[in-house]
């Protein structure tokens, strides 16, 4: 009947004039005029828009209708209340809007496969150890070379790592510094991605003698370029070597992610020495399975030749066996554990908040428990009243739900704005199922926070609850201990939430106070990359930056300035194997490895790394003379255990395939890579080798090292306007950055833990609150019987911390299986830390007592006449 | 299906239904029938009418079906279905319980 309305109107009408017309009939026939027939027989029809109206409700869908009404009642009744209605619609909003978030973080980054064709067929292969030591090691080019010949497993296997470039024009545009990838041709039919313009790599393209050729990001096409088709066939400068453009990748394609710009041939990019080598570890490998071959399969037979290969090189670091992931889990693997652990932290917080709704509603119905009765009297059903008050809860939960989406919305731009190294940022939407999610929750929160009060108002005690307005205290000790078991249970939920963001915190802050090696404050710091086609040899290289040094230092302000290849607290870069001269040689398939840095020799007195023996570098140690290396402390314990270092010979092949002997000169203190790492043994090498294009200029600053940052580009502009500089920091912002996850994911707990918090507060108030007001009489008689007030207070603050007290202990309880799922993401810090429960469980108590002293001390102040007179 | 306290509505549910059990009639004889049939004491008034049938019809105890009235216009014509006898035999049975049972109390005295 909802369809087709107006037809059934027009007819209504029809109908209604039939009868109108008969009944003027008659009134001719009984002899009078027309005119008097038409007025009396208008009379008699009385309004005939009403009569349409009201057979016009006769039609509609009844159990629409209902639905409606429901609705309306509910809105009305809520609307009555709006302060309660208001704090349960944040309390709900809150709740739902951090769920629907991370939900959509959890599914859009972990869950959403990648959008290739097939994405179950692909995958990356690692290297691993047979020993299970490690199982996530780049690839080296002369293995990924053996398993592409040699495995039956795989459609096709593509190779690929990322690159940075310097990017500009031929015509002097401003240079630009890009992320890139360089990648075997047949990476992008491995994906299934077709060009959006132009073409990609033919394998003739990725050879070293083919002409170098690039394939842009839609990206960098748009903003670089301004989205014109002219640009296949034209001549980019990529390190001031030209590239030709011969294709634009379409705008969905972001793998691995959106800092991609552009794309080059690797096998174009890389010498065939590289690519051949079995002992140095670059590159990532893609590969698609054949239909039907399993991921264990594929993986016993690349393990197999790996072994092989093992065993044709003994001695090297070459691996022993391989890892496959899933492509997915492979990009996202480190996210995983921090998300799901906010995840379960939302969904504790969801269900606290619906607990404290239906703690609410359990007051509400209370106080309606007259209403109730009068309307089970006059005939409402049990099921009718039921559904009357779920739905009041349900109103409650999409208004709650349709703020929180907003929420999560706002939320989401901000997470992705904060966290730009989280991988397949740009797949992260509110989509259609995080819409189902949301509804879903909602409707949750709904039942459940509606459910619980509305089944705890029984129908059986009708005349009771009409026959109690004399005394209002019996007959809802039921509902009391249901309030108290809700509020348990929150409580109980809450403990777990702040014993996690407790344990993060900890966390945090053991990793903020971890001693960097060198001293970061009043450091400044930015990356340059020289290009190989204007600075081609290792002279250009060294005379390069030792004029910058010298300006730098020059600079009013400067107190010193240095380079190295990497920077404390930047992350891991690169290590080398490596043999000592004076040592035995070692048995074989024992390797002895370091990280790897080059530096100047005023690096280690602008970064404070305390020499401990011997010197550092010299100046004269310079281009072929650079044949000396300073090592970490360390190093020094781990390798020269009980004997002196200075003066022995370190022989690896770390600026060319051939190894040379370094004798090593100095010992110098130890610095951290990663804070949350163990300190690992490092060496350096003179960076005045020349050996090395790109490198990081750290500024030792009087004042605040950014106001420094302008000059020095400037600077650097003057000597090279082609030259760009990248990540301009002070060295504090370094060694925090890698402390970015881990201070969010903290931040984001302790809100979480905070807020639930403040709920079971708000709870525990408002339950005393309401067991105070029941209870006035009584409290009036007896303190008119000569009870005192200290008793009542002693008495009340009692009954409000028993289910504080019960909460508490689940939650420790609870707390010591959950935190367990936490355990990788801690940092010096234990599971079950005593500290951390003992300050969860005080706290808890002082705001549990907090929020009942109130109420239990306004019961002492009852005067007992009026509490006595009051009904 | 409709509340046995709303007397009055469940007595004019059950005048139409008897009214329309011989054939099948449009609203306006409806109302002349329960008028003359009660010696002019019952008059149905269009308000209640109308609704009642539409109620009685969504119910799926009448149905409707336009046709040509005696004077040549097209006119809806309401009849009974099958569960509209079967409800028409419940509301009979019941209102004589009733009316018998009004009866006795009114008579006694």
């Amino acid at each position: 009947m909802l369809v087709g309305r107006g037809r059934a109107g027009a007819q209504l009408d029809s109908e209604l004039q039939f009868h109108l017309e008969q009944q003027m009939a008659e009134n001719r026939a009984a002899g009078m005029s027309a005119e008097e027939a038409r007025q009396a027989a208008l009379r008699v029809f009385g309004n005939p828009a009403a009569l349409r109206d009201q057979a016009r409700e006769t039609w509609s869908w009844q159990w629409l209708e209902q639905l409606l009404r429901d609705v309306r009642l509910s809105t009305r009744s809520l609307l009555r209340t709006p302060g309660f209605s208001l704090v349960a619609i944040a309390v709900l909003a809150l709740g739902i809007g951090a769920n629907v978030a991370l939900f959509t973080l959890v599914h859009s980054v972990l869950l959403k496969p990648l959008p290739f064709p097939e994405p179950d067929r692909l995958v990356r292969i690692f290297e691993a150890d047979a020993r299970g030591r490690f199982k996530d090691n780049i690839v080296a080019g002369g293995d990924f070379a053996d398993w592409q010949v040699r495995s039956q497993s795989f459609e096709q296997m593509a190779i690929k790592r990322w690159q940075h470039h310097s990017l500009s024009g031929t015509q002097g545009q401003l240079p630009e510094i890009v992320e890139g990838q360089t990648a075997s041709w047949n990476l992008f039919s491995i994906l299934g991605v077709k060009p959006a313009l132009g073409r990609f790599f033919s394998p003739s393209d990725d050879r070293p003698q083919a002409a170098a050729t690039v394939v842009l990001s839609q990206s960098l096409w748009k903003r670089r370029y301004g989205g014109d088709p002219a640009i296949i066939g034209r001549t980019i400068l990529l390190d001031a070597n030209p590239y030709t453009v011969i294709g634009v990748l379409p705008a969905w394609f972001t793998y691995p992610d959106s800092r991609v710009q552009l794309w080059t041939a690797l096998y174009h990019e890389k010498s065939p020495l590289i690519m051949t080598a079995h002992e140095a570890h670059n590159f990532d490998v893609v590969a698609r399975l054949k239909p039907g071959v399993s991921m264990e399969q594929a993986t016993a037979e690349v393990s197999g030749i790996q072994a092989q290969i093992r065993r044709q090189f003994p001695s090297g670091p070459v691996n022993d066996a391989v890892n496959l992931r899933p492509i997915l889990d492979a990009e996202v693997h480190g996210v995983k554990e921090g998300f799901y652990a906010l995840l379960a932290a939302t969904g504790c917080l969801l269900l606290i908040a619906c607990l404290n709704i239906a703690n609410l509603l359990v007051a509400r119905a209370a106080a309606r428990q007259k209403e109730m009765a009068i309307r089970t009297a006059l005939g409402g059903s049990r099921g009718r009243l039921v559904r009357a008050q779920v739905m009041e809860s349900v109103v409650l939960a999409v208004a709650g739900g349709v703020a929180g989406v907003a929420l999560a919305y706002a939320a989401l731009q901000w997470f992705v704005s904060t966290r730009p190294e989280i991988p397949r940022l740009d797949a992260i939407h509110l989509d259609g199922m995080t819409m189902a999610f949301a509804g879903a929750a909602m409707l949750v929160c709904g039942l459940v926070a509606g459910v619980i009060p509305a089944l705890s108002s029984s129908d059986r005690h009708v005349l009771e609850a009409l026959q109690e307005s004399a005394r209002s205290h019996g007959g809802s000790h039921g509902k009391v201990r249901l309030r108290r078991a809700l509020l348990a249970l929150e409580v109980g939920l809450t403990v777990v939430l702040l014993v996690g963001a407790g344990l993060l915190l900890k966390t945090y802050h053991r990793l903020r106070s971890v001693d960097m090696g060198a001293n970061v404050e009043s450091v400044l710091t930015m990356t340059l990359d020289l290009p190989k086609g204007s600075y081609k040899d290792a002279p250009g290289i060294v005379s390069f930056y030792e004029r910058l040094l010298e300006q730098v230092r020059s600079l009013p302000g400067v107190r010193g300035a240095g380079l190295s290849t990497t920077l404390p607290g930047e992350g891991h870069h690169r290590d080398d194997t490596f043999t000592i001269a004076e040592h035995p040689p070692l048995p074989t398939g024992q390797l002895l490895d370091a990280s790897t840095y080059f530096a100047d020799p005023d690096y280690f007195k602008t970064m404070q790394i305390p020499l401990i023996r011997g010197r550092v570098f010299v100046n004269d140690e310079r281009l072929e003379r650079a044949k000396t290396v300073v090592i970490s402390q360390t190093l020094a314990h781990t390798y020269f255990p009980g004997e002196d270092p200075i003066g022995r010979h370190i022989v690896i092949s770390v600026v060319d395939p051939e190894a040379r002997s370094y004798e090593i000169v100095g010992v110098v203190g130890d610095t951290r890579e990663d804070p949350a790492a163990p300190v690992a043994p490092a060496f350096y090498f003179p960076f005045l080798g020349g050996s090395e294009r790109t490198v990081s200029l750290v500024v030792r600053t009087a004042t605040d090292p950014l106001s420094l940052a302008l000059p020095i580009q400037r600077l650097i502009s003057g000597m090279d306007r082609n030259l760009s500089v990248a990540d301009v920091l002070t060295m504090e912002q370094v060694a925090t950055r890698s402390l970015a996850d881990t201070s969010l994911d903290a931040m984001l707990l302790t809100g979480f833990g905070g807020l639930s918090l403040l709920l079971a507060a708000v709870g525990l108030f408002g339950v005393l609150s309401y067991m105070v007001a029941q209870r006035t009489t009584e409290i009036g008689v007896r303190i008119a019987l000569g009870a005192r007030r200290d008793q009542v207070v002693r008495q009340f603050l009692g009954d409000g911390l028993k289910p504080a007290v019960y909460g508490l202990g689940i939650g420790l309880a609870a707390s010591a299986v959950v935190t367990r799922l936490l355990r990788s993401l801690l940092y010096m810090t234990q599971a079950l830390d005593p500290m951390v429960l003992v300050t969860v469980s005080l706290t808890l108590l002082v705001v549990a007592a907090l929020a009942c002293i109130l109420p239990a001390w306004q019961a002492s102040r009852l005067d007992p006449m009026q509490a006595l007179r009051r009904e | 299906m409709g509340k046995p306290s709303d007397l009055v509505q469940g007595t004019l549910d059950l005048l139409i239904l008897k009214t329309l059990s011989p054939e099948a009639k449009h609203g306006w004889a409806i109302a002349k029938r329960i008028q003359q049939i009660s010696g002019e004491v019952l008059q149905v008034q269009q308000g209640s009418l109308y609704p009642a049938l539409h109620r009685l019809e969504q119910q799926g105890w009448i149905k409707a079906k336009w046709a040509e009235s005696e004077t040549g216009r097209q006119a809806k014509f309401y009849s009974l279905t099958a569960a509209g006898r079967t409800q028409l035999e419940k509301e009979t049975e019941s209102w004589k319980r009733l009316s018998g049972a009004i009866n006795l109390i009114v008579q006694e005295g």
